[in-house]
């Protein structure tokens, strides 16, 4: 295969890099080893920044985040949910950071209103009684799923090419320049063979890893981050507390549930990275601080991404490392047509696709402009129903048994995961239960898939998509996929939950043996 | 002295899945209107609760303690048992608890299925596979058991069960292989007899067709003949459209189902859609959905209308066959002169000076309260609300007895769901003495009479070691047997 582009990575940065350089009418592949947005980009916490959290740390990055969380909410408004965000104290916060706070605001040119306690407690009753301090910015939400899939949609509309399930592994160079990159479909393990005009290397943490390929080397450190998922939405608004970036301080709601976290541990290896009872426990104390409420409320899961910090200053504080992110066009190191992109963060990731976007089409001598910065992101069954309460609202009354809901927690009717299944076969994959779960909340309710992995499988038999004892497989890989995010929160409700599914699917049906 | 179990964790509704039509309709533990999706809920709620209430005998309101000898807490498996070797012994007994496992489970009494699990070792004879547990497993219930006791604990059931007109069947000291709803198969103790074609039909492999309906999508006979295809190549599966399904909208249950095949105008209907595509089958298998309580007169029916043998599949929950093993028992216990409160759950227990226990019981408030000499506590584990955990440790509900458990969160479960070795936290529970007295934290009875049963026992396993029933049977007899002494 010849390509003028071959992005490498699948996440929000190389689905976004694949838009912008399909809108300059670069005609690229994009090469994922797993599925879209299985790094960082499907294990993050969906805030977009208005700034705020990075006054302190790092003005610059403040500005940039105000910067694109304005441009996002204009063109993507289908992926926002302009809830506000709040930034409050407690009893005990430091007293300067507080006092700070809106003038390091307004120094970024970030909107910031200071709030009485009582009109906070007002807008979010779930606020603690011991609040000293209280802001409004402008923070949202971002369903970073819905964004991959709408940025890559988009993109192979324009044509670009999608190569799901396949990982670079290797390149063949000729002097300064790489010729071939080899790549291996990890489904059916053939070889391909792309022979690319340029490589851009947006694997996030594993930038590293991809660039050794290419006979460079890049120092990446990786500091783990973990996130716990509410059954239910705990506020209306983003709520952070006012200290400097620490463990367990930000509530990011997003449709019916809320997202609490995170966590920063240094991490040697990308393998097997999940979240801790230990890192769990920390979240929920810490939370409760901010909203008691946190302290009893009913986690369904729990979730872990990778931040790669390129930086060499990275001391013992992973997030005093600046988040602003890293270009690399490696000329120094020999090579004039491959170039890596890491870092930053999902609110940026317009931006430095840009950039990136700009490098390799400077070097083809290619004049179009970028568009991503005007034109907005279209919304495509793609990425319908990754959004939590989408599929209660639009269930139909009357729709009758053959359309009965497959997924009873979030209601996803037969319609609608057919409907999942047809953008999964565009994207020229074959559906499974991880495949429709990515693209849909199907298995994400409290439930943890206990009925619809079932219901989910005897369709794909029903309509033809499984033979023989696929089913049993693909059960197993599922419920071993979600087991990674509910382990570290099975207390109370959840641990109930997931005695059900085990004496359902290990007691009754013996699905282990 | 007082015990109390905390307020329930979550309604029984919440379980499984929001907005969890089924469990309302079949259980109607909820008053339902919440998460209403369709208009015909609360009729059926109506009709499931009047089904309940003939069943229950609730009682007049009463101010005095009801007096009895026993008072079993829990209607799962082992509080059924309970009730009945109770009942059986001439003993006035009460029974207290919302509907357990059962009607969430296959109707399949397990016995001894597997173990070691770690060696995926299955075991065709349960009682050789009981001996190896037991050796491997000093502290397993089992090892507190002689095997006769089992026996007469399992042919007292049985024999109840017949005379109810719920008729199980096995091999004589054999386990027998059956079809389950995702394709698997498992060495199971009893079958209904309404499922015992369906052993038959593995065992000979003969010519076989699996038939489902439109619209009850935790059925399947295409996953199932796949699934089994490489063993099993004379297995066919076709889909059908369900007698009366068009009247039926989104609630199309298998409750439903078998309402509806009360009726012998939709039977004859079914056998019409049925007949033609049996080609060279020698028998049907289909998803348990045959009527509540007449379903060896129906299959007889059908049968005779369709001319092959006929049998049964259990279904994902709620399940039909758990659904008439609960009723059947319940009725049975009734009859028996059991008083049974199935919408209630014991708030808090009394010790009296002499040792007698007075129970608090009722939903949210005290409504009655029971007297007993005797308790036996089956109530189940997680799930049935027996055990609790909060982020640190498990508790028992009701009297606080001490849980053997791992060290800390970090140890209750594997990485992997799916690990061979099991959970630790499924064998967290109570540990016993030789009468099935749960332990003080100095190792002694905690109460002279107070015994338990069933799941909430320590040491065993009974998801991963497929023993469920037969755990829950025989802890239940022996823990009458010990009040007797
Ligand atoms: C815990 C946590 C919370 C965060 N919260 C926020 C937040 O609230 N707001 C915000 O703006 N940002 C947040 N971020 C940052 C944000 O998630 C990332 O900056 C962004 O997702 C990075 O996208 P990416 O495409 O560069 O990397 P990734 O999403 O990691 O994509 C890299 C992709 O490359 C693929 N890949 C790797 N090796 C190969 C190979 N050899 N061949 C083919 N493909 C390969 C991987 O499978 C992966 O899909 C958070 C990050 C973490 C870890
Ligand atoms: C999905 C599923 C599938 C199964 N499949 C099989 C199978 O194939 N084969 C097999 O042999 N077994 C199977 N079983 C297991 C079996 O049916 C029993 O559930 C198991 O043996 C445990 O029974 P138990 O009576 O100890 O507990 P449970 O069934 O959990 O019952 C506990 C009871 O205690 C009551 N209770 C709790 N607290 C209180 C209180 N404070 N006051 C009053 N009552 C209280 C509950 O309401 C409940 O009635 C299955 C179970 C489930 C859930």
């Amino acid at each position: 295969m010849e390509t003028q582009v071959l992005i490498v990575g699948g996440g929000a940065i190389g689905t976004g890099l694949a838009r912008d350089l399909a809108l300059r009418g670069v005609q690229c592949i994009l090469a994922e080893k797993g599925d879209i947005n299985s790094g960082a980009s499907g294990g993050n916490h969906g805030l977009l920044h208005s700034g705020g959290r990075y006054v302190s740390t790092d003005p610059a990055v403040a500005r940039e985040c105000r910067e694109e969380g304005e441009i996002l909410k204009k063109l993507a408004p289908h992926c926002i949910e302009d809830t506000g965000g709040l930034f409050v104290a407690i009893e005990g916060d430091e007293d300067n950071y507080v006092a700070d706070f809106p003038h390091l605001c307004e120094r970024c040119g970030i909107p910031v209103n200071t709030l009485d306690i009582s009109e906070a407690l007002e807008l979010e009753p779930a606020l603690s009684q011991e609040t000293i301090a209280a802001y409004l910015v402008e923070d949202a939400s971002i369903d970073p799923f819905k964004l991959s899939l709408e940025n890559i949609s988009q993109a192979q509309q324009l044509g670009t090419k999608l190569l799901g399930h396949t990982k670079v592994v290797g390149f063949k160079k000729n002097g300064n320049r790489i010729q071939v990159a080899l790549l291996q479909d990890m489904k059916a393990g053939e070889e391909i063979i792309v022979e690319p005009e340029e490589v851009i290397n947006a694997c996030g943490a594993w930038a590293g890893e991809v660039a050794a390929l290419a006979g460079v080397s890049i120092d990446i450190l990786f500091s783990k981050g973990s996130l716990l998922v509410t059954d239910r939405r705990v506020t209306d608004r983003i709520v952070n507390r006012l200290r400097s970036p620490a463990d367990g301080d930000i509530l990011v709601p997003g449709g019916t549930v809320s997202i609490l976290g995170t966590t920063s541990m240094r991490i040697d290896s990308l393998e097997k990275v999940r979240p801790t009872v230990p890192e769990v426990d920390l979240i929920v104390e810490e939370g409760a601080a901010m909203l008691p409420a946190l302290e009893t409320a009913r986690y369904i899961r729990a979730y872990s991404g990778v931040r790669p910090l390129l930086e060499q200053e990275s001391e013992d504080n992973d997030r005093s490392v600046s988040r602003g992110f890293t270009l690399l066009d490696h000329i120094q190191d020999g090579l004039e047509n491959f170039s890596t992109i890491s870092g930053g963060k999902l609110t940026t990731y317009r931006f430095m696709a840009e950039k990136a976007a700009d490098l390799v089409c400077d070097r083809m001598g290619i004049t179009n402009p970028c568009l991503t910065r005007t034109e907005p992101l279209p919304s495509t069954s793609a990425g319908m129903w990754t959004e939590p309460g989408l599929g209660p609202r639009l269930w139909i009354k009357g729709d009758g048994p053959e359309n009965q809901p497959l997924c009873e927690c979030e209601i996803l009717p037969k319609s609608i995961i057919d409907s999942v299944i047809r953008s999964i076969q565009e994207q020229g994959d074959k559906p499974d239960l991880r495949s429709i779960g990515l693209r849909s909340r199907m298995g994400k309710g409290s439930c943890q898939g206990t009925f619809c992995g079932k219901r989910v499988t005897a369709h794909l038999y029903e309509r033809g998509d499984l033979c023989a004892d696929e089913g049993l497989t693909h059960l197993r890989s599922f419920f071993r996929e979600r087991w990674k995010g509910e382990r570290s929160v099975l207390w109370d409700a959840q641990l109930i939950q997931a005695e059900l599914k085990e004496a359902l699917y290990c007691g009754l049906s013996g699905l282990e043996l | 002295m007082g015990f109390s179990p905390p307020e329930p964790l979550l309604t029984f509704h919440d379980l499984g899945k929001t907005p969890n039509i089924r469990h309302a309709t079949t259980t109607g533990l909820e008053s339902a209107g919440k998460k209403q999706l369709n208009p015909t809920v609360p009729e059926l709620i109506e009709s499931t609760q009047a089904r309940l209430r003939t069943i229950d005998i609730l009682g007049k309101i009463e101010t005095d303690p009801i007096a009895c000898e026993l008072a079993v807490i829990g209607n799962g498996m082992a509080g059924m048992a309970s009730a009945l070797f109770a009942a059986n012994r001439g003993l006035p007994t009460v029974q207290v608890g919302a509907p357990g496992g059962i009607i969430f489970a296959s109707g399949l009494l397990d016995l001894l299925g597997v173990h070691p699990a770690e060696e995926r070792k299955v075991w065709q004879d349960p009682w050789a596979g009981i001996e190896a547990l037991t050796q491997d497993f000093p502290k397993h219930p089992y090892a507190l058991l002689e095997r006769k006791e089992i026996e007469a604990a399992f042919n007292e059931l049985l024999s109840f069960l017949e005379g109810e007109n719920l008729h199980y069947q096995r091999r004589e000291g054999q386990n027998s292989e059956m079809i389950l709803p995702l394709g698997t198969t498992k060495q199971t103790y009893c079958v209904p007899k309404s499922m015992w074609g369906g052993i038959k039909a593995l065992k000979e492999r003969h010519s076989c067709l699996l038939v489902d309906f439109h619209g009850l999508s935790d059925f399947s006979a295409t996953q199932i003949t796949e699934t089994l295809k490489d063993r099993w190549p004379d297995l066919r599966s076709a889909r059908i459209t369900f007698p009366g399904n068009d009247q039926i909208r989104e609630l199309f249950t298998g409750e439903l189902m078998a309402q509806a095949m009360e009726s012998s105008e939709n039977r004859e209907k079914l056998a019409q859609a049925v007949r033609p595509l049996v080609g060279d089958a020698h028998s049907i298998g289909m998803p348990a959905v045959f009527g509540m309580n007449r379903t060896g007169e129906i299959l007889a029916e059908l049968e005779k209308q369709i001319g092959v043998p006929i049998f049964e599949i259990p279904t994902l929950p709620v399940s039909i066959p758990g659904l008439r093993l609960n009723d059947t028992i319940a009725r049975g216990l009734t009859g028996k002169g059991v008083r049974r409160f199935s919408q209630e759950r014991v708030l808090k227990v009394h010790r009296e000076p002499g040792g007698d226990f007075t129970l608090d019981i009722g939903n949210k408030r005290v409504g009655k309260t029971v007297r007993a000499k005797g308790v036996i506590l089956a109530s189940g584990r997680f799930w049935g609300r027996g055990l609790i955990a909060d982020r640190k440790r498990i508790r028992e509900a009701i009297f606080d007895l001490p849980v053997h458990q791992p060290e800390g969160r970090k140890g209750w479960h594997h990485k992997d769901f799916l690990d061979l070795r099991g959970h630790p936290v499924n064998r967290a529970g109570l540990e016993i003495d030789d009468l099935f007295r749960p332990l003080d934290s100095s190792g002694d009875p905690a109460f002279e009479r107070l015994f338990a049963a069933g799941s909430i026992l320590a040491h065993q396993d009974w998801m991963r070691m497929k023993c469920g029933s037969g755990l829950a049977i025989s802890s239940a007899y022996a823990a009458v047997k010990a009040f007797c002494i």
